[in-house]
């Protein structure tokens, strides 16, 4: 069974988000996802992608973000780093939002890691000295034999 | 990311194009802010156009859903294609907007 690496790496600036999501849909496009399926996967890297460059980065061109996509067999696994000291960790600050609350709170954020963590199988970051990396990973059905 | 409104009667559509996503979600919220200052009271959000929505996006629908409720604004949104409306109920969000399949359907429930 082949494998495949796809490789972008992005300025960490919201105008890099539209790149960014055509990147993953292009990488995903040989796997016959239907669109929901695709639409999520690239919503789940877009959503930690917006975190890391709106709080982590700080919309700051001069900081970079990289993906990469492996297509191991039954599973894709995306994998996204960001080199910033201060990125947001989900494992100690993150506590599932609720959503009515949300709305009574006239909130317009939230509901991100909410998305990627209902997508997504798994969500893990490993933080080290100067950079975080958040790996995602995504069983599926492989409908090309 | 492009945002066109006009007016019909006492209602005023807001039409989306493109992707609604971190960087763009902003002008949605002013247009939806402009509708509000400008007193409108049934507001139509036509997502026919509309290719992509992430959190940023459905977040701003959102925030208004409790002062819509207060200042008895009615909201309904339409034509949004299978994959921008499996991210509202990803949510939740499905049932607690007001979503029509067409036109029609929406100006009905104004």
């Amino acid at each position: 069974m082949r494998r495949y690496h796809h490789y972008y790496k992005a300025n960490a600036r919201k105008e890099s988000l539209i790149q960014i999501r055509e990147f993953v849909s292009a990488a995903l496009k040989n796997l016959m996802l239907s669109d929901i399926e695709n639409n999520q996967l690239v919503l789940a890297v877009d959503e930690i992608c917006s975190n890391l460059i709106i709080h982590a980065s700080q919309d700051n061109p001069n900081q970079i973000i990289e993906l990469n996509i492996k297509d191991c067999n039954d599973e894709l696994i995306f994998e996204i780093t960001d080199y910033n000291n201060d990125s947001f960790d989900p494992n100690t600050n993150y506590q599932t939002p609720n959503l009515q609350k949300l709305i009574n709170d006239k909130r317009k954020g939230g509901m991100g890691l909410m998305l990627v963590s209902r997508i997504m199988d798994s969500v893990e970051v490993r933080r080290e000295r100067g950079y975080s990396l958040w790996r995602m990973t995504k069983k599926f059905l492989r409908n090309n034999p | 990311m492009q945002i066109n409104y006009f007016d019909q009667a006492d209602s005023r559509t807001i039409q989306i194009f493109g992707d609604l996503d971190a960087a763009s979600a902003i002008n949605l919220d002013k247009a939806i802010e402009q509708a509000v200052a400008q007193q409108k009271k049934k507001l139509l959000v036509d997502c026919t156009n509309l290719n992509y929505i992430s959190s940023a996006g459905v977040g701003v629908f959102m925030s208004y859903i409790k002062e819509f409720e207060e200042r008895n604004i009615t909201l309904v949104l339409f034509g949004l294609s299978p994959k921008v409306r499996n991210v509202f109920q990803i949510v939740g969000l499905d049932t607690l907007l007001t979503i029509a399949a067409t036109e029609q359907e929406a100006r009905k429930k104004l």
